[in-house]
């Protein structure tokens, strides 16, 4: 292995980056002058650093996929911007950004031209961006179809004629045709069987050995990501909880989300159904959030300041804490054992002079 | 008792313009009632052409071309079309593997829910409306009651799933297929998903065909399972025994091909070579030129299930071999 995760140098940056929606609502919404507006992602700062795996976990519908789009440029974000090699990247991007910040989609079938064969599809990609000269994009494109574990065969077929992991392989072979220097994978092999994932996520770390490939992996499954990536960000809400390296995440989780997360994996030897749920409740709706801090409403740890102050990501004010780096960033007001005094302020609302409205989480 | 669902020798061809591709042969399984049974296997092994086979889904290429798929003994292969969009939905139902495929991109999230309730159930319009809203909560879409109003591509690719599991849920079937129904969902919400379904199948004696490429959910779910390669089964019984002890060389391969905490990461080890294409099967055991086992005789073995223990059958010749891998290696230490 190389020492892939000293990486330093960001390659593509988030800044303060939101994506909002509007979800038109009923005409009783309009009246009742309710929330329209649906901030999907909410403000998020990350760095995605060169030749790095990071990965985006966390709640469905935390807005994982809307950044990964914004990030790829199929979105525009309603604030914030991402800047690319220290660039800002406008609104439109042009080709060659287009071609450097590919995207696999979480939805295969829908993302795949259905009139096309892979063939077709792959060469006129090929020629389009000039990835390589033109009496090569044949061969080429039957060397993508091999290296994602199809056989040639696949050139001649149409994507509703593969299952669901060959057509998710169809994706991820279109994706890397371009040759990108950053690869944003949406959920690429949660429809592959363990095998053909294996095979997949050797492909991807050879493409990072080689050709310095940069990451941006989103996915459910932990023990993969757990095996790919050098860090890890938790999203929940629309906000990123917690960034840490890998290996720290796993081992000590300082968000309670992210606890609750890895509490509920499940194994393969013991049966997690008799057990008590690992996060109780339900996730509140993105449309009327909660006060303070999002996760209140079914943190465990949750107290009065919690539904007073929004806690931004900050890291450890004491490095020396065990398991802990300065990597390691973590939005609670509590993360570093502090203590949930019910008295005192936090650190936080100390430094907030103006005092925010009172509100009683409404936990059971 | 019989069983409620039950397959017998199921096959199915798929006709392309090079002639005839046997994508699913010889299939048997049973599911009991209030039972789980689960089904894994390579991509391309045929598990969503088995499921689709079971509800007369196939696409039009597809045709079932011998066997019994049999609900509560009624054969569902010679049923009528009539009969079969009868049985589709209050009887036996699905959650497919691509949401977005099998969604209405142009129907509102919440009429799509309600429409089976309307037409099985005989309920009114604010009846069944409530009905979908009630099973939007149980599968954890927050704001039901406006997140009803919603299309498809207004949500996330895990409430697509859930939209999918809240259809499929509608009419109170006595069976449920479910193709990786969980796939798109963080472990918090799958745990749920996965609680909602064995408490269905513990209170309502709801029985369900559980794919997916997750085995540690399989042991979470179902009671039985079978592997599946190359539109066959190679090896089916008991979850417990399987994952702790497999006899069949694809099945081991299966298990330690899967990304574990415990690894540093080395590098995965995929099962060599790459699974067989359907126009060119090999003779003998479907398996041998990627199995680490293989013998000449392999080539030539007869396919059929054997059985090496209670409710076990493999269709390894050579099962011994894969017990005995693992007295050095166990599959869980
Ligand atoms: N086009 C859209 N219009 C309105 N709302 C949208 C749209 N796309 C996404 N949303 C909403 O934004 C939120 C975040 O969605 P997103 O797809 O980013 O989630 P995700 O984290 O990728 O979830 P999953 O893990 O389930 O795929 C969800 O509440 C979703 O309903
Ligand atoms: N419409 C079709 N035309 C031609 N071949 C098809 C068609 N549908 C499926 N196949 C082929 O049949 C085989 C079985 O497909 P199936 O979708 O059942 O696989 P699966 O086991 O569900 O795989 P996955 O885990 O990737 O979803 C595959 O090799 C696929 O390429
Ligand atoms: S800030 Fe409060 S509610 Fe939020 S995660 Fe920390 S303890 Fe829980
Ligand atoms: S029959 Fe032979 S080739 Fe097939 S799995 Fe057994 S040992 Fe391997
Ligand atoms: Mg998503
Ligand atoms: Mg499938």
């Amino acid at each position: 292995m190389t020492d892939r995760a000293a990486a330093t140098e960001p390659i593509l940056t988030a800044r303060a980056v939101s994506v909002s929606f509007d979800t038109g609502g009923t005409l009783a919404d309009r009246f009742r002058r309710r929330e329209r507006v649906l901030r999907a992602v909410d403000g998020v700062d990350l760095d995605l650093r060169r030749g790095e795996a990071l990965a985006l976990v966390g709640e469905s519908g935390s807005g994982k996929s809307t950044f990964a789009k914004a990030a790829a440029g199929l979105i525009p974000p309603s604030g914030g911007e991402f800047a690319f090699e220290g660039r800002t990247l406008g609104a439109r991007r042009d080709r060659s950004d287009t071609r450097r910040i590919q995207m696999v989609f979480q939805d295969p079938y829908s993302s795949l031209n259905p009139r096309m064969t892979v063939g077709q599809m792959l060469r006129e990609l090929l020629k389009f961006h000039s990835v390589v000269p033109a009496d090569q994009v044949a061969a080429e494109a039957a060397r993508l179809i091999v290296a994602v574990g199809l056989t040639e065969d696949a050139l001649h077929a149409y994507p509703r004629q593969f299952s669901g992991g060959q057509r998710q392989r169809v994706a991820i072979a279109r994706a890397l045709a371009l040759r990108p220097d950053v690869l944003i994978a949406d959920e690429p092999v949660s429809a592959l069987d363990v095998s053909v994932q294996a095979t997949i996520l050797n492909l991807l770390d050879e493409l990072r050995a080689r050709m310095n490939l940069t990451l941006l992996f989103i996915a459910h499954n932990l023990a993969v990501v757990h095996h790919l990536c050098d860090r890890v960000a938790v999203m929940y809400l629309g906000r990123i909880v917690e960034v840490a390296p890998t290996g720290e995440l796993f081992t000590s989780p300082r968000h309670p989300y992210t606890r609750g997360l890895l509490d509920a994996i499940p194994r393969l030897t013991d049966t997690r159904t008799g057990m008590a749920p690992a996060l109780e409740g339900d996730p509140p709706s993105p449309l009327a959030l909660p006060s303070g801090c999002r996760f209140r409403t079914r943190c465990p740890m949750a107290a009065p300041v919690c539904a007073r102050v929004d806690p931004q990501l900050r890291t450890s004010p004491d490095a020396r804490l065990p398991g802990q780096s300065f990597e390691h960033a973590v939005a609670c007001h509590f993360a570093f054992g502090e203590r949930p005094d019910e008295e005192r302020p936090s650190p936080v609302e100390q430094r907030n002079a103006e005092p925010a409205p009172v509100e009683r989480p409404s936990r059971r | 008792m019989t069983a409620t669902l039950e397959v017998e020798d199921l096959s199915v061809r798929i006709n392309s313009r090079r002639g005839a591709l046997p994508a699913v042969q010889g299939v048997s399984f049973e599911v009991q009632r209030g039972q789980a049974f689960g089904l894994v296997g390579e991509s391309g092994s045929g598990k969503s052409i088995t499921l689709k086979a079971l509800l007369g889904l196939l696409p039009p290429e597809a045709a079932i071309s011998g066997g019994h798929v049999r609900l509560d003994g009624e054969d569902l292969v010679t049923a009528s079309q009539r009969r079969l969009r009868q049985i589709r939905g209050p009887e036996m139902s699905m959650v497919f593997q691509e949401p977005m495929s099998a969604l209405n991109p142009v129907m509102r999230v919440g009429d799509q829910i309600a429409e089976g309730p309307r037409l099985h159930l005989g309920l009114g319009r604010s009846g069944a409306a409530a009905r979908a809203v009630e099973l939007m909560r149980k599968v954890g879409i927050p704001d039901p009651e406006r997140r009803f109003r919603s299309y498809p591509h207004q949500f996330s690719g895990g409430m697509r799933q859930r939209v999918m599991i809240a259809i499929a849920l509608s009419c109170n079937p006595r069976v449920v297929l479910c193709d990786e129904p969980t796939t798109a969902l963080d472990v918090t919400i799958q745990d749920q998903i996965l609680r909602l379904l064995t408490a269905l199948c513990a209170e309502s004696g709801t029985s369900l065909v559980f794919v997916t490429h997750d085995l540690p959910v399989i042991a979470q779910v179902c009671q039985t399972v079978a592997v599946m390669y190359a539109g066959r089964i190679l090896e089916r019984g008991p979850v417990s025994e399987i994952f702790r002890e497999p006899r069949h060389p694809y099945t081991l391969g299966l298990l330690r091909s899967a990304p574990n905490f415990e690894e540093n990461r080395s590098g995965l080890v995929p099962i060599a070579g790459s699974p067989p294409s359907l126009r060119s099967l090999p003779g003998g055991c479907p398996f041998h030129p990627r199995c680490p086992f293989a013998t000449e005789d392999c080539s030539t073995a007869a396919t059929e299930l054997r059985v090496v223990a209670a409710d076990r059958v493999t269709a390894c010749i050579h099962d011994d071999r894969a017990l005995h891998a693992q007295l050095l290696q166990p599959v869980i230490s």
